[in-house]
């Protein structure tokens, strides 16, 4: 059994928040960098020049990369040996959260569903965090953390296809969706889907495609062809940076799929505009 | 071939009809913010005939909802939201007070590229998600109503050269159509 302090798991969370919120991750970067070398429409090359300005001045001034600072979301591995010592990991983590998002002066986000206040709870502002637990052999704890604003989570849909639409049902499902976005979710994106499973397992599966590193290659050669093909059509759209007609529209497609049910084809398509905040660390 | 201006608000008809979509503009002068909340409680003031709490004749407002400054910061980042929420209610605003831009990100309803038309006022586009490099362009922020909404507060905003794309004009045309149409490939 190995002891973990609960200070230590609120501290860690609090800087990677505040780090992610102000530096865009080298993989976003790179995917933005290489966006705007290729772009042929002037409109969108000089969205993408001021994407790429905002990232230096963020970074160098420590200022919140966008004023939509999301809610936080966190999909975390703990071991079946790991014992927080002073308080439960989940609390750890919504301290962490309320912490950094003060600390960061980043904007709470949070609010009441129907009466729209902004909510504190006894820990602080933006909570709770969205917290998606995994429970694994071993001692250790492996978080993976991503800020997630509500303009591209806003035009986020998940279905349940017939089986008989198979890889052609998906991909124009995902096209559809992301061609009714449009310029909405700021664009260019990182789409993620998520197949099979039931329907909360797509959407969750979703989520965490968006995770991945942009630039590696999925594993799986039918899912690895897939994204392929979605990046040309997605790309032909024309909806370029900012939707003002380009060819840059999306950074990656990421793929994750499950088994399913005999009677059912779950799809999730989720959105991540390209202020794509996330890291992942290990305590 | 797009154009670049440099204007100052508030805006007059004589700005807003030389512009058409695809241009660029560098916006100085006054500009208020307002999201969802705020626009509801301008509707429900105008409803009740009552004086709202800033000259909407010739305004620009900025659909945003800022982080919370730096010691020392006027405003924290300050990128525009997704603008198809304020739908509802900026045809009333352009057509009844007079406003005359709106700033924001993302489509607008028919009604909002009419009411543009009507009573020629533009939609302009400001980079979404380029809330540390917009802020940078804003000199002054002062809450002039609804403090209790925090980011979503009402705040008057001096802007130098801030940066915007006309969207919507006010002859009806739509960038996010025509720039989409010039690059879209057929499968
Ligand atoms: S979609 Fe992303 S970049 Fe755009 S405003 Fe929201 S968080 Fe910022």
């Amino acid at each position: 059994m190995r002891e973990i302090k609960y200070e230590d798991i609120v501290k860690a969370v609090k800087d990677h928040i505040i780090y992610s919120g102000t530096n865009l991750p080298k993989d976003a970067l790179a995917a933005l960098n290489k966006a705007y070398d290729e772009e042929e429409s002037p409109v969108c090359k000089e969205v993408l020049k001021q994407l790429l300005e905002n990232a230096d001045i963020a970074s160098s001034e420590a200022r919140p990369l966008c004023q939509d600072t999301g809610l936080a979301v966190f999909f975390v591995k703990v071991g079946e040996d790991l014992k927080v010592v002073g308080g439960t990991l989940k609390d750890a983590i919504n301290e962490g959260t309320a912490k950094g998002y003060e600390e960061g002066y980043f904007r709470a986000s949070t609010c009441v569903w129907n009466t729209r206040e902004n909510l504190k709870d006894k820990i602080g502002y933006n909570l709770p965090a969205i917290v998606h637990f995994d429970l694994v052999a071993g001692d250790g704890l492996e978080i993976e953390y991503a800020a997630k604003g509500g303009g591209s989570e806003n035009v986020s849909r998940a279905t349940v296809l017939p089986p008989a639409a198979g890889r052609d049902g998906i991909i124009s499902f995902v096209k559809e969706v992301i061609s009714n976005a449009g310029p909405n979710p700021c664009p260019p994106i990182i789409v993620g889907v998520g197949i099979g499973g039931t329907f909360e397992n797509a959407a969750i599966s979703s989520k965490h495609a968006l995770f991945r590193t942009v630039g590696t290659t999925n594993k799986d050669a039918v899912l690895n062809d897939m994204e392929g093909e979605l990046m040309t059509k997605i790309n032909n759209l024309g909806i370029g940076a900012m939707g003002m007609g380009g060819r840059e529209t999306a950074l990656a497609v990421h793929i994750e799929a499950n088994p399913c049910h005999i009677a059912s084809l779950p799809v999730s398509v989720n959105v991540q505009c390209h202020s794509s905040r996330h890291t992942s660390f290990k305590l | 071939m797009s154009k670049t201006y440099h204007l100052t608000a508030p805006l007059s008809d004589e700005d807003t009809i030389q512009l058409k979509a695809g241009d660029i503009v560098y916006l100085s002068g006054i500009i208020y913010t307002a999201r969802d909340t705020a626009h509801k409680k301008l509707i429900d003031l105008m409803d009740e005939g009552k004086e709202l709490p800033f000259d909407v004749k010739g305004s620009v407002i900025y659909f945003v909802g800022p982080t919370p400054p730096k010691p020392g910061d006027p405003i924290g980042s300050a990128g525009p939201t997704t603008s198809y929420r304020m739908d509802s209610y900026s045809p009333r605003l352009i057509n009844e007070m007079g406003q005359k831009g709106m700033i924001g990100k993302g489509k607008r309803n028919q009604e909002v590229i009419d009411a543009c038309v009507k009573s020629k006022a533009i939609y302009f586009g400001a980079t979404g998600g380029a809330g540390a490099l917009l802020a940078r362009q804003i000199k002054s922020a002062e809450v002039i109503a609804y403090p209790e909404l925090g980011p979503e507060a009402i705040r008057r905003l001096e802007v130098v050269d801030f940066p915007l794309t006309v969207v919507n004009d006010t002859y009806g045309d739509d960038l996010y159509k025509i720039g989409r149409a010039k690059y879209e490939i057929a499968d």
